[in-house]
């Protein structure tokens, strides 16, 4: 179980002040639920999953996963416990095979061919066109993107953080993946924390977080919270009603 | 050859035995073990140091190993190598030079080869330089080489230095013919207050002749690395030119490539990269359960083994042996600036680092 309490992180503005990047943020997840994150830009989702993997650490609250309080723990030391973080953009690396870093991924030396080619194929990557290639500037930006989220899955984490794993990723592929998080979530073993603006993931959700000016404005089941997401999305908007005439 | 010949051979050549086919062992600037083929034939030089390696034409699949140790400390040893590759050869040659120096004096070694390249034939060259040894005694390699390619020939090399050499200045001249092709991959690793300078010049003087020199280095502790790699297109022809190089604590790298036309269609690119690790690159691989430190080794790693070279060898270079630690200085060597330790690098750090990704 993740239990978020009274989360804060704050950075310095550019007046000397202190501004709050999150604001008291409270949030519980069950084992093996898949929770999607959502919200308008700049409303504080990714410093969220970032500050759950360690990359920022808080400047207030406590984090605790599996009973344990993480918030003090390295970045390393929150891996071993089972926590993962696919980037929202991830980094290259001149030189590195895919091969090489999905073998880190997994904790082991060198990866047998076809336990590769199972993460690949999961994010819908073909193997042999993939494995042996440098994870450097000859990859575009969807494919790195899903070989972020293979090494994600060769961890198997307990918490799997995914920051929007969509993005840069074709309609096939996208296709592939949602199917992989259904598969994930199906066999239970690990507990997912998405942040989409995807219709397709939302719907996968058993609860929907809504993260608005570095506070959860709305959290609860699906059923419940996507009416409420869909009914704000073009009323209220002035400029919509504008076009509309 | 005693244990410590060998454990050279294996770190230059991946030597454990006598190695099939043609071989030349020099061992403390004298011949120790020699075996030619009815195809390759190696002569002692009779008027300097050094052998004649000469390759019939059409000698296709055979390999010639010819790796120099030095193991007595206050040697310098110069030697010259001159290799006759016959029209259609395609063979793989294999050199370097392992330096063990126990004692408090320079031990030295300068080999200068020079390939002669038949018509039509292939060559791959790999070239290691490794130093080890408990002694104060400065290890020197200063390596020459000269390449010329008659028309059709082609000759890649892998030149790698990526332990224990105390200074190095490296000398490398090619000039391919019409339709041949140069490719040079040079690796480098440096540490402590080790220096190295390499010189490369690859002369496109035949149409549609091709070049290329891939470098990459990593410089660490304050070590000083200097590169000149220059590209000279006298036809038609297309040349390279890419280095790139990690710069890591306070060490020094200059970088310095040059292309020169001299033809109205010869087309040649150079592009020159410097930097540090990028911080996202190492946050990247701790959020996969690795230490800073483990991170940066792979980084490095990857960054020096990528070069997709003599894959079918699937060399490896374990760069990380224990005595290519940073910060590590034989017994009895003093250099003071390699003491100061490096900037830690706390996760806060790498988060507010602009590090150009590498």
């Amino acid at each position: 179980m993740l239990e978020i309490s009274h989360l804060r992180y704050d950075v310095t503005a550019e007046d000397g002040g202190e501004l709050g990047i999150l604001r008291d943020v409270s949030l519980t997840v069950g084992d093996g639920r898949l929770v999607v994150i959502t919200g308008p830009n700049g409303g504080g989702k990714t410093t969220l999953a970032r500050t759950i993997m360690g990359l920022n650490q808080p400047t207030g609250g406590t984090i605790r996963w599996n009973g344990q309080d993480i918030t003090s723990l390295s970045i390393t030391e929150r891996a071993k416990a089972g926590v993962s973080y696919g980037f929202q953009q991830p980094p290259r690396f001149k030189g590195m095979k895919v091969r090489t870093l999905l073998a880190l991924a997994a904790g082991k030396e060198d990866l047998a061919p076809a336990e590769g080619c199972q993460y690949l194929t999961q994010v819908g990557l073909c193997a042999d066109d993939y494995i042996d290639r440098e994870v450097d500037s000859s990859l575009s930006g969807g494919e790195v993107k899903r070989i972020e989220i293979a090494t994600i899955l060769a961890r198997k984490a307990g918490l799997m953080i995914f920051d929007e794993p969509e993005a840069g990723i074709d309609l096939w592929s996208f296709a592939k993946l949602t199917e992989t998080f259904e598969a994930i979530h199906r066999r239970g073993e690990s507990t997912l924390l998405i942040i989409s603006h995807q219709e397709r993931i939302i719907q996968l959700a058993d609860e929907i977080v809504v993260i608005e000016k570095g506070e959860v404005s709305k959290h609860g089941p699906r059923e419940e919270i996507f009416p409420q997401i869909m009914a704000r999305t073009i009323p209220g908007c002035g400029y919509m009603k504008e076009g509309d005439r | 050859m005693d244990k410590v010949d060998w454990k050279l051979l294996k770190e230059i050549a991946d030597l454990e035995k006598t190695p099939q086919g043609a071989y030349n062992f020099r061992v403390n600037g004298k011949l120790d073990d020699r075996h030619v083929t009815a195809n390759i034939d190696i002569q002692s030089k009779t008027d300097k140091p050094g052998i004649d390696i000469i390759i019939k034409p059409g000698t296709r699949g055979e390999s010639v190993h010819i790796p120099v140790v030095l193991t007595q400390t206050g040697l310098t040893d110069v030697v010259y190598n001159d290799f006759y590759v016959g029209e259609g050869a395609d063979v793989d040659i294999v050199a370097g030079c392992g330096i063990h120096n126990t004692g408090c004096e320079t031990s030295q070694h300068d080999g200068i080869h020079v390939f002669h390249v038949g018509k039509n034939a292939r060559v791959r060259y790999v070239e290691r330089h490794y130093g080890e040894g408990p002694g104060t005694g400065e290890r020197i390699l200063n390596p020459r080489t000269e390449v010329y390619l008659e028309e059709g020939a082609s000759i890649t090399m892998e030149m790698t230095q990526i332990r224990g050499v105390d200074s190095t200045v490296r000398d490398t001249v090619a000039v391919v013919g019409a339709g041949g092709e140069c490719v040079i991959n040079e690796k480098l690793l440096t540490d402590g207050c080790q220096t190295a300078e390499s010189n490369v010049e690859i002369i496109l003087d035949g149409a549609d002749a091709t070049g290329r020199v891939v470098s990459r280095s990593v410089a660490r502790g304050t070590s000083v690395q200097v590169f000149h790699p220059c590209m000279t297109g006298r036809a038609k022809c297309f040349g390279h030119v890419q280095c790139d190089s990690i710069i890591m604590d306070e060490a020094k790298i200059k970088s310095i490539p040059a292309i020169d036309a001299q033809d109205v269609n010869a087309q040649l690119i150079h592009e020159a990269a410097i930097g540090r690790i990028a911080g996202d690159q190492i946050l990247k691989l701790m959020t996969l359960g690795l230490t800073e430190e483990e991170a940066e080794e792979k980084i490095l790693e990857g960054f020096l083994n990528g070069l997709g070279f003599f894959r079918r060898e699937a060399q490896t270079i374990p760069l990380f042996h224990p005595s290519a630690r940073r910060g590590f200085l034989p017994a009895g060597r003093f250099c003071p600036e390699a003491l100061t330790a490096p900037p830690a690098l706390s996760s806060g750090s790498l988060r507010e680092s602009g590090g150009r990704p590498i």
